[in-house]
């Protein structure tokens, strides 16, 4: 019953006019930016931060949540019609999708991937409103040594535990780890990696970390092997609209979609590449038609677009409820939070009842209105992706540049935005996975102070961390999933020599 | 997804492999270097020197794990890159900083940064993407300085405006 009542607070916070507006704003721009090929919703969110910088905390993040689903949406419709999709989570789509562009039938792909967004991401955000104050209840009881640990499952599972090498992720994590020292230490007040350059005593801007890993990176990758492939837009052709038979076959997949999505999204385990493939495969073997599978079987798309969005929705309870991102487009939502100085966590949903709920709110609108937008205006996003491409990347630099400018136009940090842009390319060269950067980035120091609060409560006894039952908990967790690919791997190269 | 892939290239010791290996060792000294100066003035628990030490070990075990990987040669396969476009990009980033640095203005140095890009990914019609490049970039000054009034670097051809 309270959630009912602070949930419908939380409706009538959200369709103020000016809040409606700035979500309708926020899932338009979101969509268009997102529709853009090589863009996810990571890199939308980022690019699209500093036009909230005017704006009241909670008009931007209304916006944000408006952003936030439309980069999604925008990103399926680059996966079905160009093949290319902005991040891994769109990689199932783009898998049947195309094919089904290929072969006339991109209006119905785009339609299910709709309409299935809409329906997970609908009860994905129900599940969200229930599942968090529940949350909530019991991360109050949480301590310092409690909120280490949990963060060490975090870094663990986003890095080692679900890419293709764990230390290739483990690496990556470090490389954010050691970007969020720089700057000034809260605690004592000293200069940490800041090298006397007086820019850097506040610390790495995540905006930049990850406009320039992202954007910059994402650019210079592409540049270097453009000679491989041309990429080939498809035009929709025939009627967008969905037929009884696909009706027929696409409901199943939506819900099954959102059954894998939700609960992986909401576990802190990260990223929404295993619900979308486990939907994917799942599908196959469960549809009627497994022959079309591989040439564009709508069931393949109905899933895993389902379980993307479902998934995406569900990394927010973590997020608000434990302050704790993971995934990259959650850790650019939290650095949207701290432009505020806001903090999300249990304590956010005690004091600022009307944002959290008004977030929530806010998403199912935002749901609604690109259900409604996506479908008609989808002669324009074609459009836009119909951009040459040295235009394209070219303006996107622009794009990217130019939030830095605006917020702190100078040397030293458009020097990082090219650092970070040129790291970005070399970890895509040499396959190193970018998230855990930005989480390293944006988790170290929150668990360095954690870590310190509890040793300092404990007079600098370590055995706090396993004293206290969760921490306890949680630190085996980190250590089982830390642990497990490396004998996975044991176990499956101790196989390959059987055969 | 390509694991477990049962035609395996010959493996061979990976060059770039070691220079990473190698990248990240020398991150891990800076570290402990950089630490080295800070002072411990808390009374019980952690001092702000700790953490960089931990990340500082744990960076020198990845570089120990990437040094093994890249001997093994079991690093992903990598298609080859084109340096020039790369150069390209990163001589535009060049421009835009030394513009914005030196007090040239928001649209000098975006239009810098757009016709070298647009000239990576292939365009030689570098007159068209530079008037294309100064009309963009004055509409979105204007745009941010007019409408969301966020200050954008000024140069001689804002002052024009």
């Amino acid at each position: 019953m309270e959630t009912f009542a602070a949930l419908a607070h939380g409706m009538a916070v959200a369709v103020q006019p000016m809040n409606l507006l700035y979500a309708l704003i926020g899932v338009f721009l979101g969509t268009a930016v997102g529709v853009l090929p090589g863009i996810g919703p990571a890199l939308t969110v980022a690019l699209l931060l500093p036009v909230t910088y005017k704006l009241d905390p909670g008009g931007s993040l209304i916006m944000f949540a408006g952003i936030y689903y439309g980069g999604m949406y925008g990103g399926s419709t680059t996966a079905i019609l160009i093949n290319t999709p902005g991040e891994s989570a769109s990689m199932a789509t783009a898998l049947e999708g195309n094919k089904m562009a290929k072969a006339g039938r991109g209006g119905p792909a785009l339609a299910t991937s709709a309409i299935g967004s809409f329906v997970a991401g609908t009860i994905a955000t129900i599940g969200l409103a229930f599942l968090a104050p529940w949350l909530v209840d019991f991360a109050v009881r949480f301590g310092p040594e409690d909120y280490f640990a949990l963060m060490c499952v975090a870094f663990v599972t986003v890095s080692a535990t679900f890419g293709d090498s764990p230390i290739r992720g483990l690496t990556s994590l470090f490389i954010g780890l050691t970007l969020g020292l720089v700057g000034i230490d809260k605690l004592t007040g000293q200069a940490r990696l800041a090298f006397g350059v007086p820019e850097l005593l506040d610390g790495v801007e995540v905006t930049t970390l990850a406009v320039g890993l992202f954007a910059v990176g994402e650019a210079l990758y592409v540049a270097s092997r453009r000679h491989h492939t041309e990429e080939k837009l498809e035009p929709v052709r025939g009627s967008l609209w969905m037929t009884k038979e696909d009706w027929k076959r696409s409901w199943k997949p939506w819900l099954r979609g959102t059954m894998f999505g939700f609960p992986i999204g909401a576990l802190p385990a990260g990223g929404a590449e295993i619900p979308t493939f486990l939907s994917y495969s799942c599908e196959k073997r469960l549809t009627k038609y497994p022959e079309e599978f591989g040439k564009g079987a709508i069931e393949g798309v109905a899933g895993p677009e389902a379980a993307n969005n479902a998934s995406a929705a569900g990394t927010l309870v973590p997020l608000l409820t434990l302050g704790l991102p993971t995934s990259a487009t959650a850790a650019m939502m939290l650095a949207g939070f701290q432009q505020y100085g806001l903090n999300p966590g249990p304590l956010l949903f005690a004091e600022r009842p009307d944002l959290v709920w008004g977030l929530i709110a806010s998403l199912f609108i935002a749901n609604c209105m690109l259900l409604v937008l996506n479908l008609p205006l989808v002669g324009l996003w074609v459009r836009l992706l119909a951009i040459p491409q040295p235009w394209l990347y070219a303006g996107i630099l622009v794009f990217a540049t130019m939030g830095t400018i605006a917020a702190k136009p100078s040397v030293v940090e458009l020097s990082m935005l090219a650092g970070f842009g040129v790291l970005g390319f070399l970890m895509r060269r040499f396959d190193f996975p970018i998230a855990p950067v930005v989480v390293g980035l944006i988790l170290g120091p929150i668990a360095e102070s954690q870590l310190r609060r509890a040793l300092a409560i404990s007079l600098g006894d370590p055995m706090t961390l396993l004293q206290s039952p969760i921490s306890a908990t949680l630190l085996a967790l980190a250590l089982i999933a830390l642990l497990a690919p490396f004998v996975l791997k044991g176990m499956g190269r101790f196989k390959a020599n059987e055969d | 997804m390509t694991t477990g892939d049962p035609v395996q290239p010959p493996r061979r010791v990976d060059r770039a492999g070691i220079v990473i290996a190698a990248l990240l060792a020398g991150l891990a000294a800076v570290l402990v270097w950089d630490a080295r100066g800070l002072q411990s003035t808390t009374m019980y628990g952690m001092g702000p020197e700790a953490m960089p030490v931990v990340i500082a070990s744990g960076l020198a075990l990845l570089a120990i794990g990437n040094l093994v990987d890249a001997l093994r040669g079991s690093l992903p396969a990598r298609e080859s890159a084109d340096p020039v476009p790369v150069v390209l990009i990163l001589a535009g980033l060049a421009l835009l900083i030394g513009i914005i640095g030196f007090g040239g203005g928001f649209i000098l140095a975006t239009s810098a940064l757009f016709v070298t890009t647009s000239a990576a990914f292939g365009r030689r019609a570098v007159l068209v993407d530079s008037a294309i490049a100064l009309v963009m970039s004055t509409l979105v000054y204007l745009a941010f300085d007019r409408l969301l009034t966020l200050s954008l670097p000024a140069g001689p051809l804002e002052r024009l405006l």
